[in-house]
């Protein structure tokens, strides 16, 4: 059911609807950006509505509201060992189409694999997700060949329009904190066009995986780990033992996040290390998401946000590689 | 008719009176070197209506227009009027449509900046306009640039007055991936102030110049730039024929006001200890110290100025450089 509000009892309601969840939204962070005077756009707990940043598109995805960027597992003692209490409260996701999108990916990984990791699960199981509409698309994302620019799996959809604010409550309990709105259907805006457009690699043979590309871009790559780190489907982590420095006997456990393009990903006791070569990353990346991910689950890992172009600083545009990879196997 | 003019006065007026006779230049300083290319096409046309046509980038970033006569000085002054108002020089009000008045003080210089440098550390165009409009016009020998980062591609520390923007890096361990880039960019860029201890970054403050590499080269926000921009004050370096020498860190993580007071302050110390032997009123302001002494000048420059409390300012400074005057 939808209804329509004035945009100041929507702000009314959204921070009331904050009392009772945690909400993580993104936010504009002012100067955090990498250079002087530049701002970031990144996920971050809010309580109020006007925090919120639906205009542009966040630098990095909602996945750390998901998955912490260090996420303790266990303290450890000489005899035993605490598994930290999970979220306290349920939690409110604001993303758009791709972002959730990414959600069943990340599920995918953290669910269906086989089993299913405790923590994840315990915050998903907490997690309801607000879907923001694209009423344009952004410049470098390309969900619509991807096919994640539309969903459905969304709990609540919040559109600001001028001075109004527009919601679709499919959740129940949601729906509850916005019945005193005027009953208006709603549907959520999705793009169906990007500029930005990507044709996946049709006929992919183990030659493919020898492609000079994977050199030349390689070569470029300073193996930051960038798009990694603000791709909403990379889920790869690493963990850490921490010895507490005044007891070395008692510390924690942490899973990191990773990436595939740092040093240290696949090395190994002993120094051995399996893709020391750029090209052998930069080959790896690619074809997780475009072509490995899909031979085991049935459907593309990477879902278009486009990110990992915008956030290169070497200005590696892994949307032109797939397409000029898809020219090439053709 | 033989020319009759007060160079001097035109001097004093932004001219140059060339080697050859008869011949003038006219200097325009453009305050942190920054200007809207509409300027140009003005200088343009003041080099070919009036000059030789050709144009001398200064080192102090300005324009000396080369080859004018002196006798069109007068016209020449009418026609630098809108380029005296686009590049914001700080102009008497009686002097309008008469050139601006120069010499003694120096332009104010600065590197490109955050504008657009990825390394630097604030907006160095700004904060030289903005000492310009504090201290000119005036005769006494100041030379005050501003660079972004502690590369100093100003040479600041050839300046009396270097400024030097630093940035307090804020670390959020919690945003933090080991990834290492921020240890590598300082060991290979800085200064190598990171260290990694049980995963983490640990930054020596003793060594840490701020000059925002970590920042730059962090991939998770973990690293971030303070929201209070900080500056790094270098005194009395200089070029020249008797002690060359590079400027002395002064203050550390000092701010804006307290830099351009302290600037301020100066002049009345240079006017106070001056030599009365000075050509032109020009000596140096390390010279001036060199004689009267770091505590006199500390007295006058830190009249009415409270620092924050995470500046560090050393008390005494020591400089070097190549003694040419006082070779046995």
């Amino acid at each position: 059911m939808g209804y329509k509000f004035s945009k100041e009892e929507m702000a009314s309601i959204f921070s009331k609807l904050a009392e009772d969840y945690d909400v993580f939204a993104p936010v504009v962070k002012k100067g955090d950006g990498t250079f002087s005077d530049v701002d970031v756009v990144r996920y971050d707990k809010v309580s109020s509505l006007d925090e919120i940043e639906f205009e542009k598109k966040s630098d990095y995805s909602f996945k750390e509201a998901l998955l912490p960027i260090n996420e303790t597992i266990f303290y450890f003692t000489e005899d035993e060992t605490t598994v930290p209490k999970g979220p306290a409260k349920e939690r409110l996701v604001f993303l758009r189409a791709c972002d959730l999108n990414a959600v069943k990916r990340l599920d995918q990984i953290y669910l269906k694999n086989g089993f299913e990791d405790f923590y994840y699960k315990r915050t998903r199981e907490m997690t309801k997700f607000v879907l923001m509409g694209c009423k344009e698309s952004c410049t470098s994302g390309f969900c619509v060949s991807m096919g994640t620019n539309t969903t459905d799996e969304y709990d609540l959809y919040l559109k600001l329009d001028g001075d109004n604010a527009y919601v679709e409550a499919k959740d129940e309990k949601l729906a509850e904190a916005f019945k005193s709105g005027n009953e208006e259907a709603v549907s959520p805006d999705f793009v169906s066009e990007n500029p930005t457009k990507v044709t996946l690699p049709k006929n992919i043979t183990p030659e493919t995986m020898k492609s000079e590309l994977f050199k030349e871009y390689g070569n470029r790559c300073i193996n930051c780990g960038r798009c990694n780190f603000v791709c909403p489907t990379c889920t790869c982590f690493t963990m850490q033992d921490i010895f507490y420095k005044d007891n070395e006997k008692n510390g924690e456990r942490r899973r990191v996040w990773a990436s595939c393009q740092v040093d240290g990903y696949t090395e190994i006791a002993g120094g051995h290390g399996f893709r020391s070569d750029n090209a052998d990353r930069m080959r790896f990346k690619v074809m997780h998401k475009i072509h490995d991910f899909e031979k085991r689950f049935g459907y593309h890992m990477c879902v278009g946000c486009g990110r990992c172009d915008d956030v290169c600083p070497e200005y590696i545009s892994y949307s032109n590689l797939v397409n000029r990879l898809g020219k090439e196997c053709e | 008719m033989s020319l009759d003019i007060n160079t001097k006065k035109a001097k004093k007026n932004a001219w140059r009176i060339t080697k050859e006779r008869g011949i003038g230049a006219s200097r325009i300083r453009v305050p942190g070197g920054y200007c809207d290319a509409e300027v140009l096409g003005m200088v343009q046309e003041i080099a070919q209506t009036y000059g030789n046509g050709y144009v001398h980038l200064t080192t102090r970033q300005g324009f000396e227009i080369e080859g004018i006569h002196l006798e069109d000085m007068e016209e020449v002054n009418k026609k630098l009027q809108p380029i005296i108002e686009k590049v914001g020089i700080n102009q008497n009000g009686e002097d309008k449509d008469k050139g601006y008045s120069a010499s003694g003080t120096r332009n104010v210089s600065a590197c490109i900046g955050n504008n657009v440098c990825p390394f630097a550390n604030y907006n160095t165009s700004n904060l030289a306009r903005r000492i310009d409009k504090e201290i000119f016009p005036n005769d006494l020998h100041f030379k005050v640039a501003c660079t972004g980062c502690s590369n100093d591609c100003a040479k600041v520390r050839m300046h009396d007055f270097g400024i030097i923007g630093q940035t307090m890096p804020q670390y959020d361990p919690m945003r933090c991936v080991s990834c290492n880039a921020c240890v590598k960019g300082c060991q290979s860029l800085s200064v190598g102030a990171l260290r990694l201890e049980n995963y983490k970054i640990v930054r020596d403050t003793e060594k840490c110049i701020g000059c925002g590499v970590c920042v730059t080269k962090c991939p998770t926000r973990a690293w971030t730039r303070s929201e209070k921009k900080y500056y790094k004050l270098t005194i009395m370096g200089r070029t020249g024929k008797k002690n060359p020498r590079l400027g002395k860190d002064w203050l550390i993580w000092a701010d804006e006001d307290n830099i351009v007071k302290i600037i301020k302050n100066t002049y009345a110390f240079v006017e106070e200890y001056i030599s009365p032997n000075a050509p032109a009123r020009k000596e140096h302001i390390g010279y001036i110290i060199d004689r009267v002494g770091f505590e006199k000048f500390k007295e006058y420059a830190l009249k009415d100025v409270e620092l924050m409390p995470e500046t560090i300012m050393n008390n005494t400074v020591y400089w070097d450089g190549i003694h040419f005057d006082n070779q046995h």
